[in-house]
C-alpha cells in the first residue's frame, strides 16, 4: 500500500491554477522525483502536502489517514518531514540547536521541568542528553562536525542545505519531502548528497519525494518521476519512460525542437 | 581551549571553573550588600532587581520569540494590583498572593497572546500599547482598587517576620530575582526555549518540524507576563503605594529600552540593560547636583525651558545615551561584553 497518496489534487489561487488534478502515490521505501519547469507548481504541491496550503480540491492521505486540512505541526507529528527551496533554518542558532529542534516532537520537557532542572539526573537534562546523542549520530552521518557549534546563518550555502536535511532527519520522519536539495551546491557536495539520499532510503528506510532540477541526479536516484507543467501532470513513470516522453520534451525544449529530437 | 567530556556539560549552568568562582563571588557580594550599603543604595538595588525580573520576561517575548510589546506596564500593574488585592481583600499571605498574582498576570498574557497571533511588528506594537493603556484606565475606575487614588501596600510579613526596612525587602526581592534569572536561563537552554527562538527565526520551518505556533506564541506571552507580574507585585512593596499613574506608558517604553539597550535575546543583556536604565533614571533625576555640569545645565534649562525645565534635560541626556549605545553597539550592552571578552581572549593580537 502506498504510504502517501495524493488524489486529484487541485490548488487555485484567484484565477491561477497552480495544481490541476494531480495524483501521485509513493510506495514505502521508494524515491520519487517531481520535475518540471519553473512555476510548474512543484513547491505548491509540497505546501499542500505539508499543510501550509489548503488545497482547493482533492485529497492527501498519509498512512491511510486523510491529512489535508490538518495543521502543519500535526502533519509533521504523523511522520512527515520536509526541507525548503530557499533554506528555512533558524539562522541565529547553532547547527546543534537546529538539529535539536528537529527532535522537538520526540521531547516532552515543558516550561516547568525545563526551567527548574539543576542536576544531571533530572528529567529535563536526562532528556536533553538522550536526544543530544541522537543528534550527534546525524552530525556524524552528514559530516557536520565542523559546523556543530557555529551559527547556521554564517555557514556556506551548501552546508546550510545539509543542515536543513539533518534537521528533517532528526525528526525521524517516515516520508521526507526535499525541495531542491542540491540547488547551489558544487560537484563534490552534490556527489555526497547523492550518496546520502541512497543511504537514507536504504538504511533508514525513509520514503523520499524530491523536487530537483539536476537531471543527472534525478535520473540516477529516482524510482519514479512525475513531470509537472503549469500545474498539470504531463508524465509519470520510470526514469527511462519519462526521459523520452514527447510531452516532457515539449515542455522542456519547446514544440519545434521536440519534433527534431523525435 | 576547554574540553568537554559529556553532553551534560553543554547544558549545565556553570560551564567552567572560573565561572563557578565568579558566580560564587557575585552571590556572596549580593548577600553581603545590605550589610555595607545605606538605605538609599539598597532601595536602588531593589528597583534594579525588580526591573531585571521584568526585563528578563520582556526579553523572552521580544528577543527570544520575536514578538514586540509596548504594553508590559499593563502586566506590571496587574501583578501589583492583584498582589495587593489578594492580600487586602482575600487576606492571603504575601507568599501565596505573589505567585497567584503572577499567574493572574500570565492569564492576561495568554489572552493578549491570542489576538497577537495574527499581528506582527508595528501592528502588534500598537495592539499591546492599547492593552497597556486600557488596563490602567480600567484600574483607575474600579473602586476595589482604590480608583484614581490608588492603593496603599499592607505591611509585608513573611514567615511571621515583619519586613519594614529596605534591607528586609532586599532579602525578599533579591532571592526571587536570582531564582527567576536561573529559571529563565534553564528554560532558554531546553526544548521550550528553543521552540521560542524557532518561532522567531522562521515560523514556517517551526511549523513543519512540529512546533505548534499558536501554543508557543501565546505561551511566550504568558511566561513573559508572569515574570512582569511578579515584578509588579514586588514593586508595590518597594513603592509602598500604587496608583494607575504608576504604570503609565513611559514605564512600558522603559522596559523595552532595557531589553533593546541590554541586548535582544540575551539573559545577561537583560540584566545589564535593567541595571543601566534604572541607574540612569535615578541618577539623571539628580543631574542638577552634579559638579561643574550641574549648575550649567540648571542655568541652561532656566533660560530655555520653563521653570520646571530640568526634568526635560534629564530626558534629553537619557535619550542621547540610548541613541549613542544603539548606534555604536546595535547588539546592545551584551554585544559590547562579547567583544570585550573576545578582545581579552585573543590579546595581544
Amino acid at each position: 500500500m502506498a504510504i502517501l497518496e495524493i488524489q486529484d489534487l487541485s490548488m487555485v489561487f484567484g484565477g491561477i491554477t497552480a495544481l490541476d488534478h494531480v495524483s501521485l502515490s509513493l510506495e514505502q521505501g521508494s524515491i520519487t522525483a517531481v520535475i518540471g519547469p519553473n512555476g510548474a507548481g512543484k513547491t505548491t504541491l509540497f505546501n499542500c502536502i505539508t499543510g501550509l496550503y489548503k488545497p482547493t480540491r482533492g485529497q492527501v492521505s498519509f498512512k491511510g489517514k486523510r491529512i489535508n486540512g490538518m495543521k502543519p505541526y500535526k502533519i509533521a507529528a504523523l511522520g512527515l518531514g520536509r526541507t525548503f527551496q530557499n533554506i528555512e533554518l533558524f539562522n541565529k542558532m547553532t547547527t546543534l540547536d537546529n538539529l535539536l529542534l528537529g527532535r522537538h516532537l520526540h521531547m516532552r520537557t515543558g516550561v516547568w521541568s525545563g526551567s527548574t532542572f539543576f542536576r544531571r539526573g533530572s528529567r529535563a537534562s536526562a532528556e536533553e542528553i538522550a536526544h543530544r546523542g541522537k543528534v550527534e549520530e546525524i552530525i556524524d552521518f552528514l559530516d557536520l562536525q565542523h559546523a556543530r557549534n557555529r551559527f547556521v546563518g554564517g555557514l556556506p550555502y551548501g552546508t546550510q542545505k545539509v543542515v536543513e536535511l539533518g534537521r528533517a532527519l532528526a525528526m525521524e520522519p517516515e516520508v521526507l519531502l526535499l525541495d531542491e536539495p542540491v540547488a547551489g551546491m558544487n560537484m563534490e557536495e552534490k556527489q555526497d548528497l547523492m550518496i546520502w539520499l541512497g543511504d537514507i532510503k536504504e538504511e533508514l528506510g525513509i520514503t523520499l519525494l524530491v523536487i530537483e532540477h539536476d537531471m543527472r541526479l534525478v535520473m540516477e536516484i529516482s524510482d519514479e518521476i512525475m513531470v509537472l507543467n503549469y500545474g498539470e501532470p504531463i508524465a509519470r513513470g520510470k526514469p527511462e519512460h519519462v526521459q523520452n516522453h514527447p510531452e516532457v520534451l515539449k515542455a522542456y525544449l519547446g514544440e519545434e525542437s521536440a519534433l527534431e529530437v523525435a | 581551549m576547554d574540553m568537554k567530556r559529556d553532553y551534560y556539560e553543554d547544558i549545565r549552568l556553570l560551564d567552567s571553573g572560573p565561572q563557578v568562582f565568579w558566580l560564587a563571588v557575585l552571590l556572596a557580594a549580593l548577600a553581603a550588600f545590605p550589610l555595607v550599603a545605606d538605605s538609599y543604595q539598597i532601595y536602588t538595588v531593589n528597583l534594579i532587581a525588580i526591573h531585571v525580573i521584568v526585563a528578563l520576561g520582556l526579553n523572552l517575548l521580544v528577543g527570544y520569540t520575536g514578538q514586540i510589546s509596548l504594553g508590559h506596564a499593563g502586566f506590571f500593574a496587574i501583578g501589583a494590583y492583584a498582589t495587593l488585592a489578594l492580600m487586602l481583600n482575600a487576606h492571603l499571605p504575601f507568599i501565596v498572593a505573589l505567585p497567584l498574582a503572577g499567574f493572574i498576570s500570565a492569564a492576561f498574557g495568554f489572552l493578549l497572546g491570542l489576538p497577537a497571533l495574527r499581528l506582527e511588528g508595528p501592528y502588534l506594537a500598537i495592539a499591546t500599547l492599547g492593552f497597556g493603556l486600557t488596563i490602567t484606565q480600567i484600574l483607575g475606575r474600579l473602586d476595589v482598587f482604590g480608583g484614581h487614588m490608588g492603593l496603599q501596600a499592607p505591611p509585608l510579613e513573611l514567615f511571621g517576620l515583619k519586613v519594614t526596612s529596605d534591607a528586609g525587602r532586599y532579602a525578599v526581592i533579591m532571592p526571587i530575582c536570582v531564582i527567576m534569572t536561573w529559571g529563565l536561563r534553564n528554560l532558554t537552554k531546553t526544548r521550550v526555549g528553543r521552540a521560542f527562538v524557532a518561532v522567531r527565526d522562521s515560523d514556517i520551518a517551526a511549523e513543519c518540524i512540529g512546533v505548534n505556533l499558536t501554543y508557543y506564541k501565546t505561551l511566550a506571552f504568558a511566561v513573559s507576563a508572569f515574570f512582569t507580574g511578579i515584578g509588579g507585585g514586588l514593586m508595590a512593596f518597594v513603592l509602598g503605594f500604587i496608583s494607575p499613574h504608576t504604570f503609565n506608558v513611559m514605564v512600558s517604553i522603559m522596559f523595552l529600552a532595557m531589553v533593546v539597550v541590554g541586548g535582544l535575546g540575551s539573559i545577561l543583556g537583560s540584566v545589564m540593560g535593567a541595571v543601566l536604565i534604572t541607574w540612569l533614571q535615578l541618577e539623571l533625576a539628580r543631574i542638577g547636583e552634579l559638579p561643574l555640569v550641574g549648575p550649567v545645565l540648571t542655568e541652561l534649562s532656566n533660560q530655555v525651558f520653563t521653570l520646571s525645565g530640568l526634568p526635560n534635560v534629564q530626558y534629553v541626556v537619557f535619550g542621547l545615551i540610548m541613541v549613542l549605545i544603539i548606534i555604536f553597539e546595535p547588539l546592545g550592552l551584551y554585544g559590547f561584553w562579547i567583544r570585550t571578552k573576545i578582545y581579552w581572549r585573543t590579546w595581544p593580537f
